[in-house]
Order: structure tokens, then sequence, then C-alpha cells
């Protein structure tokens, strides 16, 4: 996930940047505000005992508040901006999983069904309708978005895109017995070209 | 087993005669036979502790085998069915065997202390807590040896748990191990909460409290609210796996997210109960390590309750990736986010505390620091984890596995080594000698960091969590390798503590009383603690009371508080008002009794019996269940009033078995909570299949006939009328037969009416509307049938003699339950006569 393909691979990848460093920056303040009251006793004569104000409605209540605030609602919005909405050039595909494999579906070529390799047009939003015919799985193309799950009875709607065409690397990430580990599969982005004759039955 | 005469460590005119009277009352059987019949608070919190320990020690081995196997790519060290089962085993073990005992086992140990009383407040449910532990415990290590374990994960997601998915009985020595757990827990936490609220020094108001029995005291109450999901969703999964009533395969009208739901509504609360009382660890040693006191106690103490408050409301970021509408993620994203607040009103109160005082730094004070360092990163990644988008991300990636072990090594086992280190002097009576612990500080700590930001690290290129082994060259191979080596060198500091604590208990030289200078009453006692605890129970005038009166010991020794004697030859404890600490009643525990024991080799055995297809067996177990806990409740209560007794400075108390509201009520109140959560759960699942589930409605509703819901509202009527009229009919001497036998019509008419449900709806397998059906008719049968064994028992109790004006608590018991089972038998009823009736 640290090396974006895609828009929302892309987003997330600097919010992960943010957090790292303002986790840091918190990390570093606690740790500091630590070590001088542990070594603080060396001049212990003064004996002014920080108020109540300071340590609770300050850095108890104040502190957390607003920095927390702040993050929720950059996520918030971050988490709106990665949904599925209508796009002048969007594509739909299926994803079906099974315990072990993935079936694909396209609702441009109702006929096509594709083993293991999904197929998407690079450079435009794909929307991903998953599910799955026995237990619980889950659809993630690290370097293109985050994962959803594929619960059997459900069908959840995963907003992906590639930048470039090339391959993907996908798998499972939800826990799913034996085969767990080879329960992946690959997405290959294709450029307008070689994306209509794959609709059209032709060699991917 | 507690050595029966041991000398106080105060020797004195008057202590010593009465160390050894209090010896001859409270003592322990000797010998191999007291293990099985103490019920002695410090034996049964030892007996908790090293068997948790053991888990630890365990869970930490099938560790190991997971680093081992992870270290270097395409390992052939184990096959992905050997690997799921041993990483499925790391999790519960550590989570259910190890975590939550612990804890157990160190307020039973140290609660009675530090509240001043004498033993906890069900001597024999704690012993009875223990045994079930023990025996579900190792049914499900016994099961991992035989190669029978689960293998799921520990959070058994359906349907890759359900039969068709999981055949076998891995899955089901999963379900029935937990159960067994939840059933010990659930007894405790009852025992802690009766026992902080009732069982206290004289004088020790609530804001008097040592800061760690409200830890407690929330936890218990998170307990009671957060299992019982848990309980239900057990109880769901195997009776699908069992006798296949669909209520997570989706064909028929289940939904495997009802399962998701009811395990976080249990398990993100589960988080918090394991952290809160190693809080209430820090709170409580931090100061004492700081020479002052608490700063901003009553922060605190809120702190902990919103806490607890909000962990509820948060199950669902476990959920993020199920594909929830993101207004819904907006919500528990928030409410995620705001358990910081709490958590660092806590922290810097901490870190307040320490700025006030001057810091000693001893074992204990390391592993505080310890905690702060890897707990504050384990807060700020799970902050992280509580944004949506990132969470997309990382879920299900060893980010999140790095996350978890840091918030739970962190916040629970540092803090937690911190206390056996601080609390050490007082449960052996030694003072350290060898010094392994501080080598093994210096191993575990730095050793944990290397591990797990390592472990981040691989997760956040890409490794998932659970797969067996991986491919080289992803980018991970080499931090794998430094996690393992480092985790290794941990698991060798964790094992040096325990060295280190085992040889400390036997072999250090004695230590003298109250070493690191607390004003808490628990340093009061002698040491190691007397089977009576406390020679009298203490008065106490303020937070620290040994800060207040330095001679408090001694007086207490000496027998100078209330109830200084053993003259009427039974274990007498001290009740309080809740609220003031005002002394009102005198408790009378139960002596040595092999019976928690016997109980609970019943009560396993008909829980784990089912595993081997052995239901005429555990039928049997469920009848001897059902007789030893009759006989068990027979043993208590008197056929004569004893009046009011002498608890000493002229006060005549009454005895809490003649007294309107008796702990067993009290206990049963708290019981009952759980018993309402439990049912609470029933209606949610079922709102959610019906709101939620694909394939629903189902083909047809349940018309409601008018004869049953007639009989169902006598019923509830004459159930809550009966057992009234009888409690008013003892208090004023009169005959209580007729309550009684009103309350058993009422019972019976319930009943039936709960059978038409079941008879208009013969197949419970066939949708899970119908399995739903039965379950809500299931809940009033058997708690119908709880009732009637109880008016029956209260009016066998009064034809004995056993009931008085004065003593008419059992019959006030028996009237709660039969107004519990009457509430909410009828909104079970409603519920499912509901939408027939407008459907």
């Amino acid at each position: 996930m640290l090396h974006p393909a895609g828009p929302a691979a892309a987003n997330i990848a600097e919010l992960w940047w943010i957090l790292l460093f303002g986790g840091t920056a918190i990390f570093a303040l606690v740790m500091g505000l630590l070590t001088t009251a542990v070594l603080r006793h060396a001049n212990a004569a003064t004996t002014d005992a920080a108020p109540a104000r300071v340590w609770f409605w300050g850095l108890g209540l104040a502190f957390p508040m607003v920095t927390l605030s702040a993050l929720t609602i950059y996520g918030l919005v971050l988490g709106e901006r990665l949904l599925p909405r209508d796009a002048p050039d969007l594509v739909t595909v299926q994803a079906e999983a099974r315990q072990w494999a993935w079936t694909f579906g396209y609702a441009d070529a109702p006929d096509l069904a594709t083993e293991g390799v999904l197929h998407i047009p690079a450079g435009q939003p794909v929307d991903v309708e998953i599910t799955s015919t026995d237990v619980i799985h889950s659809f993630w193309v690290p370097r293109l978005a985050g994962k959803l799950d594929a619960v059997p009875g459900h069908v959840n709607v995963l907003r992906i895109e590639a930048a470039l065409p090339g391959d993907y690397a996908g798998q499972s990430a939800e826990f799913s017995g034996r085969g767990y580990r080879e329960h992946v599969f690959t997405v290959k982005a294709h450029d307008a070209a070689s994306w209509a004759a794959f609709l059209q039955g032709g060699p991917p | 087993m507690t050595p029966p005469n041991k000398a106080p460590s105060v020797r004195h005119g008057t202590a010593l005669p009465l160390h050894r009277a209090l010896m001859r009352v409270w003592g322990s059987d000797p010998r191999f036979r007291g293990w099985f019949t103490t019920t002695n608070n410090n034996d049964i919190g030892t007996l908790f502790l090293i068997v948790a320990t053991t888990f630890f020690l365990i869970g930490g081995v099938l560790a190991m085998l997971i680093r081992a196997q992870l270290a270097t790519p395409q390992s052939a060290f184990m096959q992905p069915e050997v690997y799921n089962q041993i990483f499925t085993m790391h999790g519960t073990v550590m989570m259910f065997l190890f975590a939550i005992p612990f804890f157990e086992a160190m307020s039973m140990l140290l609660l009675p202390g530090m509240l001043g009383t004498r033993d906890m407040a069900f001597p024999r449910l704690g012993a009875y807590g223990l045994w079930v532990y023990i025996f579900g415990g190792s049914a499900v290590i016994i099961a991992m040896l035989m190669g029978l374990a689960p293998d799921g994960g520990w959070f058994m997601y359906p349907p890759l748990s359900s039969a068709a998915f999981s055949p076998g009985i891995g899955a089901d020595v999963w379900l029935l191990g937990i159960t067994s757990i939840e059933v010990s827990a659930i007894a405790t936490a009852i025992e802690v909460i009766v026992t902080v609220l009732r069982y206290r020094a004289a004088g020790m108001s609530l804001s008097r409290m040592p800061i760690f029995a409200w830890f407690i005291l929330v936890v218990s109450v998170m307990i009671l609210t957060a299992f019982p999901p848990m309980i239900l969703g057990s109880l769901l999964l195997e009776v699908e796996r069992a006798f296949d009533w669909p209520f997570f395969q989706v064909e028929n009208g289940g939904d495997p997210l009802l399962w998701q739901h009811l395990f976080w509504l249990f398990g993100h609360p589960e988080v918090y109960i394991i952290f809160l009382p190693a809080a209430g660890m820090i709170a409580t040693i931090l100061p004492v390590m700081a020479r002052t006191h608490l700063l901003g106690y009553g922060w605190v103490v809120a702190g902990a309750i919103s806490l607890a408050v909000l962990s509820f409301g948060l199950w669902v970021h476990h959920m993020f990736t199920t594909g929830i509408p993101h207004l819904g993620l907006a919500f528990f994203s928030a409410a995620s986010t705001l358990v910081a607040v709490p958590t660092s009103v806590m922290l810097f109160s901490w870190i307040g505390t320490l700025w006030k005082g001057r810091v000693r730094m001893d074992l204990p004070m390391l592993w505080i620091l310890g905690f702060f360092a890897t707990f504050v990163i384990g807060g700020l990644t799970g902050v992280m984890l509580a944004v949506v988008p990132f969470n997309w991300q990382v879920h299900d990636t060893h980010f999140v596995v790095a996350h978890l072990h840091y918030v739970l090594i962190g916040g629970y086992v540092f803090p937690m080594v911190a206390a056996i280190y601080y609390f050490l002097p007082l449960l052996t009576g030694r003072t350290r000698f060898f010094k392994l612990g501080e080598v093994a500080f210096w191993l575990v700590v730095p050793a944990f960091h290397v591990t797990f930001l390592a472990v981040h690290m691989a997760g956040l290129l890409g490794q998932r969590r659970r797969t067996w082994t991986y491919d080289a060259g992803q980018g991970w191979d080499a931090l794998n390798l430094i996690a393992s080596i480092a985790s290794f060198v941990m698991a060798i500091g964790f094992a040096l503590i325990v060295l280190d604590v085992a040889v400390n208990s036997f072999v250090a030289i004695r230590g003298r009383r109250n070493p690191w200078g607390a004003g808490t009453l628990e340093w009061a006692a002698a040491i190691p603690s007397p089977a009576y605890g406390f020679a009298s129970i203490p008065i106490v005038r303020g937070r620290y009371p040994l800060e207040d009166d330095p001679d408090l010991a001694v007086r207490i020794a000496r027998g100078e508080g209330y109830l200084g004697d053993a003259q009427r030859n039974r274990r007498e404890t001290l009740i309080v008002s809740t609220l003031e600490g005002t002394p009102c009643q005198v408790a009378v525990l139960p002596d040595n009794s092999l019976l928690p024991f016997l109980l609970a080799v019943v009560t396993s055995t008909s829980f784990l019996a089912p595993l081997f297809d052995a239901y005429a067996v555990a039928g049997l177990a469920l009848g001897g269940v059902v007789a030893l806990s009759l006989y068990w409740a027979w043993g208590l209560g008197a056929r004569q009033d004893a009046g009011p007794v002498d608890a000493g400075h002229g006060a005549m108390l009454p005895l809490a078995s003649e007294s309107a509201k008796p702990p067993g009520w009290w206990g049963s109140l708290f019981l009952l909570l759980a018993d309402g959560v439990h049912f609470g759960s029933l209606l949610f699942g079922y709102a959610f299949l019906w709101t939620v589930a694909p394939n629903w409605p189902p083909p047809s509703y349940l018309q409601p006939d008018a004869l049953p819901v007639v009989l169902a509202l006598a019923g509830a009527v004459s159930l809550v009328a009966g057992p009234r009229l009888a409690v008013r009919a003892i208090g004023d001497a009169r005959a209580s037969w007729p309550g009684l036998v009103l309350g058993l019509l009422g019972g019976a008419a319930l009943a039936a009416a709960a059978a038409s449900v079941m008879l208009d709806r013969p197949d419970p397998a066939g949708h899970a509307y119908d399995a739903t059906l039965w379950l809500l008719a299931g809940h009033v049968a058997f708690h119908v049938a709880l009732t009637v064994l109880m008016l029956c028992f209260v009016g066998a109790r009064v034809a004995a003699g056993y009931a008085s004006p004065r003593r008419s608590g059992e019959a006030r018991i028996a009237a709660l339950w039969a107004e519990f089972t009457a509430v909410t038998g009828l909104m079970a009823l409603g519920a499912a006569w509901l939408p027939g009736a407008f459907g």
C-alpha cells in the first residue's frame, strides 16, 4: 500500500504519512513529559503541583478532542471521496469469491467470465460488485484501493482505479481456511484499445 | 494448604491468641484435600494465578511456533492444517484462558485486603468459577494436543466455522471451552461487584475506596454486559452446528454478519475489560512509586466509567470492511476516536502524579515506564485504525496484529508484571533477593519493540495475517526474520520473569510489612495474608488509612476493629452500606466445602460430553447440576432467628441472612442483569435478521391465537403476584402456600403459551425465523423451569422451618427471578407474535 498505483490507494498512502508524522509527534510529546516528570525529583525542593487545569482540562480533554476531531473529519471527507459514486466513464464488474478461486464478470460483456484475472480499463473508475458463494472472503488489491469483504448473500461495491496499464496483484484478505494463502488473483489494467478488444472477446 | 499456624508478623499480648483462634475457624483443610475444599480467597486466588500463568506459558510456546514458521519464506516447518490450529489457539488461549482469568486472580487475591474485609462475598462461587475454568481450559488444551483444535481463527467467523466448512469437533471444542470461561468470568464478576459494593471496612465510603476497587467494579459490570452477546453467539453457532438451525446460513434466512455483530459487541468491550484492570494497577502502584497520591482521583474514576460506556459503542470498527453504509461508519469512526479522550485523561493523570512526586526507580516502576512507551504507540495506531480509509487498507494485515500486541502486551502484560513485582512482598511475605527481574525487563521491552515494529512494517508492505507462509522477495523477508529473532529474546525474558517470581516466592528472605510505604489497607494485614485476612475489620476515615494512622496494623491485629474475636466460631465479616460504608450487617461466610469442586465437575461434564455425542452423560450431568445446586442452597440459612449480634464497638447488627435483601439477593440482581443483556441480545439478533438478512421475510408468519395470548398474560400476572403474596405471607407469619401455588400456576400458563409457539412452528431448521421463535420460546421455558424450581424450593424451606418474618430473603430472591421471568417472557412471546399479528 506504500506504492500506490491509483487515486484511492494514493489518497490512503498520503493519509498514512500524515498519521505517521502526527503520531510520532504526539508520542514524542508524551515521552518528553514523562521523562521530565520522572527526572524532575532532582530539584524536588519546588513543590508546585501542576494544577488540574493543565493536566486534565488541557492535556486530558482539550488536546485529544481537537486533534481527534480534525483527524476524524479528514478521514470522513476522504472516505466520502473514495465512495463509489456515479461517473460518466464508470465501468462495472463483478467479483465472486469461493474457496479458493475468483470468478469475474463484466457488465459491458455479460457473456464474458474470467477466472483468477480481473480485466479493467486503465484510467477509468471501476466499480467491483463483490460477493461470495461460500464463506467470507475479502477483495483487496493493495496498490489500487482498500479492501472490502465478500459476504455470502450480500453484494458490496468497491471503487478501484488504476492510473496506468499493467498487472496488479490482488488477494483475499479474510481468513478462509486451508487454501487461504493461495487465494490470490491478478488485476490486468488495459489501455483503451486492448480493453475494447477484450470486451469483444479478443485475446487479452 | 495455608500453613495453619504461621504467626503474624506482629506479636502482641492479644494478637497471637486471636490469630490462633481465627485460624481454627478460617483455616483451610490440611494437606491434599485442602486444595479441593478451600474457599479462601488467598488459596483460590493463588490457584487461579498459577493456572492462568500456565496458560500464558502455553500461549507463549504457540507464539514461538508461529514466529518460527514465519521466520523464513516458504518454511516447511508446519503445514497450513497445523498452522491454522496454532494461530487460532494462540489467540484463544491468550485472550480467554490467560488475560481474563489472570486479572480475576489478582482481584481475588488483593481485593479483600484493599477493601478491609476478610474474604470475597461468595467464597464458594469463587471456588466454583476456578474449577470450571480449570476443566474448560484443560479440555481445550487437551483437544489441541490431540490435533482436534479449532482452526478458523480466534473470532470464528461463520460460515467458515459452520458445520459445512468446519466438520469435526474443533469448532465445538472452542465454543464449549469458551462457554466454561464465560461461566467462570460471570461468577467472578458477580462476586467482585457484591464484594465491592457491600463488603468493606467500616467507614470506607465509595469515595474512600482504593482506586483499583473502582476499576475492577467497572470491569465486572462490563463483564456482565459484554459477555452475554458472546454467550448468545456461541449458543446460536453451537445450535446451528448441532441441529442445523440456520442462524448464519444465507439461503435459509440467516446472515453471517449476525455473528460478527454479536462477537464484536463482546469483543470490543473485551479489550477494555482487559485494559482497565491493568490501568487500575497502574493507578495503584504509580503514586506509591512516586511517593505521593494519585492526581485527580475523581477524574480517573470518571475516565474509567466513560471508557467503559464508550467501549460498547464502537464494536463496528472491527467491521469497517464488511460493507456497512458510510454514514454508519462515520458514527463508529467518531466513537472509536473518542475513546482516546478518557484514556488520555488517565495517562495525563499518571504523568501529572509522577510530576508532583519523587519517583523511585524500583522494578515495578520500570515496568510501568515500559507500559507508557508501549501503550502510547498502541493507542496511536489504534486511532489510525479508527480512520476508515486507512482501516480499509491495513485491515487483516500484520499491521493490525502489531497494533493489538502493542495494546495487549503493552497495556496489559507489562502493568501486570509491575503488579506482580509490586505485590510480591505482600503475597509471599518475602523480599525479592535474586535480581533476575531487571535482566528480564531489559530483555523483554526492547525485544518487544523490535519484534512488533517489524511486524507493523510488514503489514504496511502488505503481509496478510493468518497466511501460513509467504514467498520470498516481497520485501518483508528480513522484517520477518528480525521479528522472529527478537520474539525469541522476548520469550526468554518472560521465562526469566516466571523463574524469578517462582524462586523468590520460595527461597527469598523474609520481608517486612509494607516495604513500599503504601497507604492502603492491603498492606495492614499480616504478610503473607493469613486465611482470615484481618484479625478485626478496620475502621477508616480517609482514602489512605495507613498514613492517617501508622499503628493501624497493630490495632487491627489486636482485634480493636469490628468483629475482633472468634467466639461465635464461624466465619464472620462486616457488610456496610453501599454509599457511606456504615456497618449494617454481619455476614457469615461458608466453611470449607467440596461442593464447588463437585458442581464444577458435573457442570463441565454437561458441557463437554456432547463433544463425544455422549448426550445421555450430558443429561445425567445436567441433573447432577440441579441436584447439587439445590443441596448447596439447602445448606444455607438457619431454623431459628438469631437476632442482632454484637459486632464490637457497641454495634448490635443483624445477620445478613436475616435481612430483607441478603447477599444472595444482590448476587441474583447482577446475574439477572447479565441475563437481561443476554435476552436483549436475542431481541437484537431477531431485529437484525429481520431488517438486514437476505431471504426475509420468511414464507409465512406465526399467527397468534387468542388462547395462548390470554394464557401468557394471565401467567405473567400470577407469576408476579404469587411470589409477592408469598413474601408478604412469610413476613406476616401466615401460610405462604397460596402465593407459591399461584406462582406455579402462572409459570405453567406461561410455559404453555411458549409451547404453543413451538407446536405451531414445528421446524426450527427450516428458516432462521422459526429458529429464532424456538429460541424465544426456549428462553421462556428455561426461565419458567428455573422459577418453578425456586418456588418449590421455597415451599420446602418454609415447611422445614427455614423461613420466618426475619428470614424471608430466600422467598424474595425467588420473587425477583419470577418477576424477571414474567417480564422477559411476555416480551419474548410478544416479539414472536407481533409480525403475525400485523403482517
